[in-house]
């Protein structure tokens, strides 16, 4: 059993979400990777922008940071240069990291800096009310694209491979389960460790979309997962309208904060 | 040049002295960008950091390096970054930011011509309005200016000094001819210098509010990783750190972002006073500009003009009492500035129209030389 209300601010609830939101699935798996690995409340910070992901630090009895747009990034690489032994994670959202941030999340993937990425993803602006993001499909109508979104998608996790991030995965809140092995790991790991958490927002994007239930978005979540090794052997007419999960990049690559401190040694005046 | 000053003579910019300035205050996190003329500053914090354990990162933009040192202090640290007008603008949201969330850190502005790229090797003091209102809402703002390499140093200190005190971040106006020019400075020992480390709970964590109202106004921050575990946000908030709707709870702490700065203004607000007893005319002058204007009263004293100086090393709060206190004694006052005006309207307010207020306004990358400030003062007699 879990110990959730240890790790839960209780007054700070009910929380903001709406019903059918996947971000408050997230922040369980969230909560039992912190507990099943033994992080310290105290020596854990969680920091967050703007939008319905960035709201989880509220909930979360940790040091918590809730920044401003499209920044969480920016401040979560302040706090670990500072201090390296502090646990450093990251909640944002397509809008938040990808757009807006877009820079700091590239950057913070390139400097590979000691920092865990839960990045929501669910297509849409929805704390303002369901404008087309980064990540809304072709086609999909979002209240910015009331004929139809023209641009097309950001791949989330191939962005963050590209710019070197050293481990990348995605996961989705439907498999709950697979998405708090996701986010363990990519806790364990030393560098930029992505989580690409694919969520539904039936209020935002749903309701535009055909998918104006709950169930209705879980159902269709279900239906367009693959696993990463299944993916493998799918051809490109199996893999159209579905996305794979799992870790997409798993390798070593030098962190930031550990050549910094090898670069405080050097300097050090010798005996 | 004070004459009184001991310690260790050196030659440098005034870049490199705001560099030094820094790690005597105790800085150790610097995060920047590049940008004319303030880069110096980065460059030299870049070799002195790592020799003192400290951090230095240059972040993939600006926004991004007013973010990180806001994270930073966060966690203790003493931090800075540097710029110049550009880089300024697109710094206001998050300077905004820690001015809500009460985190101290030093914003140093190497101000060049503007408006947008303008005259980047060009002096200029275009952006002493943003330092007060660049960013959205209301809050108090503490900036400070310098107008040589010695007061670059001691000013830098100051500006880490007043945001540790006052849980604020500090902006300090230099521009081009201060951030570049070469001279001597005095370093002093490090046991001379007065040093305000800000505050950290005495309380029990569960005690424990990041927020309290106190008669003080001023919140004590724990860094994150002591065992006090709050939450830092750029909502308005409760004592507790935590979002709030309630009318009561905003009207409290937005009226105390200003308040807790106004409250203090006595020990914040410095002016140096040139030849004001006698003064017929009064010249108001701030930055490198303040150099120009020592001698150029010297120049017109000499001619039996009976000319002074109010010199203020603090632009926001802006001196309102010592500008009125000279309107009170002179019958006229001199503005000269690298600008528009944009000072010689507050001198204007504060002054309450009892005397003329003269700009002398040069916006052409070029200093004011002391004989063209002469001239306007002579003019004004």
């Amino acid at each position: 059993m879990f110990d959730y209300l240890r790790y839960i601010r209780q007054e700070n609830f009910p929380h903001i979400w709406c019903s059918g939101c996947g971000d408050g699935i997230v922040l369980k798996a969230f909560i039992r990777a912190i507990e099943k690995l033994g992080l310290s409340q105290d020596e854990t910070v969680l920091v967050s922008g703007i939008g319905c992901s960035s709201r989880t630090p509220g909930y979360v009895d940790i040091n918590t940071l809730h920044t401003t747009h499209g920044r969480a990034l920016a401040f979560a690489t302040g706090v670990k240069v500072a201090n390296p032994d502090l646990k450093v994670v990251v909640v944002t959202g397509d809008g938040d990291a990808t757009a807006i941030g877009g820079n700091h999340f590239i950057h913070a993937a390139r400097r590979n800096i000691d920092l865990t990425v839960l990045l929501y993803n669910n297509y849409i602006y929805g704390m303002t009310g369901g404008q087309c993001s980064p990540t809304t499909p072709r086609g999909a109508n979002a209240s910015t694209a009331q004929h139809g979104n023209l641009e097309p998608p950001f791949n989330i996790s191939g962005l963050a491979i590209a710019a070197g991030a050293s481990f990348v995965a995605r996961g989705d809140a439907y498999n709950v389960k697979k998405l708090e092995g996701l986010i363990e790991k990519a806790l364990q790991r030393k560098g930029f460790s992505l989580v690409e958490v694919v969520s539904p927002c039936p209020t935002a994007f749903g309701r535009r979309n055909k998918m104006a239930s709950p169930v209705k978005m879980m159902e269709h979540l279900r239906d367009s997962v693959v696993s990463v090794e299944k993916w493998e052997k799918m051809t490109e007419e199996e893999r159209k309208g579905k996305f794979r999960t799992g870790i997409l990049r798993d390798v070593e690559r030098p962190e930031f904060t550990a050549e910094y401190a090898k670069l405080i040694e050097r300097m050090k005046p010798e005996e | 040049m004070s004459t009184e000053r001991s310690g260790r003579v050196r030659m440098m910019q005034g870049n490199q002295a705001c560099a030094e300035g820094a790690i005597a205050a105790g800085c150790r996190f610097f995060a920047g960008y590049p940008i004319t003329p303030s880069s110096e500053i980065a460059e030299s914090l870049s070799v002195i950091l790592p020799r003192l354990g400290g951090k230095f990162i240059q972040m993939e933009d600006e926004i991004a390096s007013m973010g990180a040192i806001i994270g930073a202090s966060l966690t203790g640290l003493k931090t800075m970054t540097a710029t110049s007008g550009p880089g300024f603008s697109l710094k206001q949201e998050n300077i905004g930011y820690a001015s809500m969330a009460e985190v101290p850190c030093v914003i140093v502005n190497v101000m060049r011509g503007g408006p947008s790229t303008g005259m980047p090797t060009l002096p200029a003091q275009m952006d002493v309005q943003q330092a007060r209102w660049g960013s959205h809402g209301d809050r108090g703002v503490i900036a400070l200016t310098a107008k040589s390499a010695q007061e670059t140093y001691e000013q830098t200190i100051r500006a880490f000094n007043l945001a540790e005190k006052y849980m604020t971040p500090v902006i300090l106006l230099l521009d081009e001819i201060t951030g570049h020019t070469t001279e001597r400075v005095i370093i002093p020992e490090a046991s001379e210098l007065e040093i305000i480390d800000r505050k950290r709970p005495q309380e029990d964590p569960s005690d424990y509010l990041p927020y309290r109202m106190t008669d003080e106004c001023i919140p004590v921050l724990a860094p994150f990783g002591t065992g006090y575990r709050y939450n830092v946000t750029g909502l308005c908030h409760k004592e507790t750190g935590f979002p709030t709707n309630d009318s009561k709870e905003i009207e409290c702490l937005v009226e105390r972002l200003s308040r807790k700065i106004e409250m203090y203004e006595d020990d914040i607000i410095r002016c140096n006073e040139i030849m004001l007893d006698d003064a017929k005319i009064g010249v108001f002058a701030y930055g490198s500009v303040a150099r120009t204007a020592k001698e150029a009263v010297r120049m017109c004293r000499e001619e039996g003009i009976k000319v002074g100086l109010l010199e203020p090393t603090v632009l926001w709060p802006f001196p309102e009492k010592a500008v009125l206190a000279m309107a009170k004694k002179v019958k006229a006052i001199v503005v000269p500035e690298l600008n528009l005006g944009q000072m010689a309207r507050e001198v204007s307010l504060a002054s309450q129209c009892r005397v003329p207020v003269h700009k002398l306004s040069r916006v052409d990358g070029n200093p004011i030389p002391p004989s063209q400030l002469a001239d306007r003062i002579r003019e004004v007699v």
